[in-house]
């Protein structure tokens, strides 16, 4: 099972001292978050992709090759890849390009984004939102997969002879994960290609988060890509811990009350108790994170919002650490206890595989017993 | 007076937006109620009543707008709204128009969810200069939604409280009862409400592949 951290980027004043980070600040914010990510012996780092204020990563790809440049085992990923919007030709280039460049060690989630006047800036338009995450993919999915694509949608142009360059790395297409929070359609999606599917798990209820993974799962079977419990399922979660809960509140109050998300809405022991938002100890934390497996099964990765709200960057180093220390050590232990042998890891690139001493594609990954060697990992 | 559904009895679920308690918008919700079953009675569809007091919440249905989501006591009252197959919606008129509280409820239901639903609409004020907001606010918003609205909407000022009880004289009892029998003919002529579960049955990607863009 992978265990890892996702960053969504915005920039926002610290509600504390009323201090918003220079773009600068909060883009070397997420590189330094990154490599202590893989410092501390977490498996995945993931960025968000926005392309409007007051967000920083509008170019995925920038990041992620930078940061793998300065890493070693640590996969790269994003949350989400707005195959909306973006051209599915320059998705198909750009991750496949960066797949060389990072051997192997990158993954995509793709997501719609919901913010209506980004779409028309890209020339498209939020009502054929599901149609564009549709046809775009279904473009994406061939140009990794057919030397030479001749194609003709409703929403692209169309391709004659067109050659997706590089090839992706090996042959083999990054794996993909489809993320939506509440759309059953990205479920069928994500079941009929038999990719992953990957929930935010951060602003709904669980019995939400259950019906779209357990949707997904059935018909990941229906499709005929295996039993519904071996599907490919990751989730979210929002964290924030200190040795003792009461200092994990009254630290974690005022970026809750001011969030952009639910600031000014629900009290934080409401949100605590409607979705997954853990604050509290490194314990509560593993506790309630062991607890996602009776929602959705056994499932491939897990990663965690931790700098959300503008905590400040000396914090979340801190819940990154302890996340790397505390948490995700036992959480691999606890996980692999009654996983059944033919649930399968999440996919890595055989050249990921290989160096980690496990099968190649489709199934990769056999650490799930160990703790990762922290610290072990620079060349 | 309310009660969860019972199989083979419609629905009929009351909305009302009184901020005061008891309030004259929940008094006239209540009189609405109470003759639409008579109605119903009458016609050999007996249905349950379930009441949704909106002020009960308030902050919950502000939290829904801000966060997404709604907390499990507002998802209750919503999904027995959207199973309903009958509705009467009560707010109170202010600054010419239904109430902010009685709005919100109605922002965070599905756009669809209401579609061809039986719908009576009521409001109270401290005038009868307002009776029309029912024509000019309630019935659009209802429009947009596409619930099947009676023709008869039921209008309360406070000098209505002081006409005779007596239907047949033109006085608000003669409308209470004229409208709850428009809304329970509209229901006793459709079969009981079954929602589809986008869940439990998924349009096939085939098909979603192949719906129309615009």
């Amino acid at each position: 099972m992978q265990f890892g951290i996702f960053s969504v980027g915005d920039v926002t004043p610290d509600p504390t001292t009323g201090r918003a980070p220079s773009e600068h600040e909060r883009i070397q914010a997420m590189v330094a978050m990154a490599l202590k990510a893989e410092e501390v012996g977490l498996d995945v780092f993931a960025t968000g992709e926005h392309h409007n204020p007051p967000f920083v990563p509008s170019s995925p790809t920038t990041f992620m090759g930078y940061v793998a440049a300065k890493t070693d085992r640590l996969i790269l990923s994003t949350a989400t890849t707005l195959i909306t919007t973006n051209d599915p030709v320059k998705i198909a280039e750009d991750y496949a390009y960066l797949q060389h460049l990072a051997d192997g060690r990158i993954d995509l989630i793709m997501g719609r984004g919901n913010t209506g006047p980004v779409y028309p800036w890209f020339g498209y338009d939020i009502r054929n939102g599901i149609a564009l995450a549709y046809e775009h993919y279904s473009l994406l999915h061939r140009l990794w997969r057919e030397d030479v694509v001749d194609w003709e949608g409703k929403l692209r142009t169309p391709l004659t002879g067109f050659t997706s360059t590089p090839r992706p790395l090996d042959g083999v297409p990054p794996f993909v994960w489809h993320g939506s929070i509440r759309s059953p359609e990205i479920a069928e999606q994500a079941a009929y290609y038999g990719d992953g599917f990957f929930h935010n798990n951060i602003f709904w209820p669980a019995d939400h988060v259950k019906r779209m993974v357990d949707l997904y799962r059935r018909r990941f079977e229906h499709y005929g890509h295996g039993p519904a419990d071996t599907a490919i399922v990751g989730l979210g979660g929002q964290v924030f811990m200190r040795a003792n809960r009461a200092d994990a509140i009254r630290e974690f109050r005022p970026y809750f009350d001011h969030a952009p998300v639910y600031g000014g809405g629900p009290s934080l022991e409401d949100y605590m108790e409607q979705t997954p938002l853990t604050v509290g100890t490194p314990d509560e934390v593993i506790e309630r994170t062991l607890g996602f497996r009776s929602i959705v099964g056994d499932y491939q990765r897990q990663l965690f919002l931790v700098d959300h709200a503008e905590l400040p960057l000396p914090v979340v180093m801190d819940q990154i650490e302890m996340l790397g220390r505390l948490v995700v050590p036992v959480l691999r232990r606890e996980f692999a206890i009654g996983r059944p042998a033919h649930v399968p890891d999440a996919p890595l690139h055989p050249r990921v595989a290989a160096t980690r001493g496990a099968e190649p594609a489709p199934v990769g990954g056999t650490r799930d017993a160990d703790p990762a060697p922290v610290g072990a990992v620079t060349a | 007076m309310s009660g969860p559904t019972v199989p083979g009895q419609r629905s009929l679920v009351v909305v009302t937006a009184g901020l005061s308690q008891p309030s004259s918008t929940r008094l006239l919700a209540d009189r609405l109620a109470a003759a639409t079953e008579r109605h119903l009675a009458v016609l050999d569809a007996p249905a349950t009543i379930h009441v949704i007091e909106l002020r009960d919440h308030a902050r919950d249905l502000t939290n829904h707008l801000l966060t997404g989501f709604p907390s499990p006591a507002l998802q209750a009252e919503i999904d027995a709204a959207l199973g309903a197959d009958g509705l009467i919606a009560v707010s109170p008129i202010f600054n010419a128009s239904f109430s902010g509280l009685f709005k919100l409820f109605f922002d965070v239901i599905e756009r669809d969810a209401l579609s061809g639903a039986p719908t009576l609409l009521a409001a109270t004020g401290g005038t009868v200069r307002h009776s029309l907001a029912i024509e000019h606010a309630l019935r659009p918003l209802f429009a947009y939604l596409d619930a099947a609205t009676v023709a008869t909407g039921v209008y309360a000022a406070s000098e209505d409280w002081g006409t005779s009880g007596i239907a047949g004289d033109g006085g608000l009892a003669s409308r209470i009862d004229r409208a709850a029998g428009e809304l329970a003919r509209a229901m006793a002529v459709r079969s009981p409400r079954q929602r589809r579960d986008t869940f439990a049955d998924p349009v096939r990607f085939e098909d979603l592949l192949r719906s129309p863009t615009d």
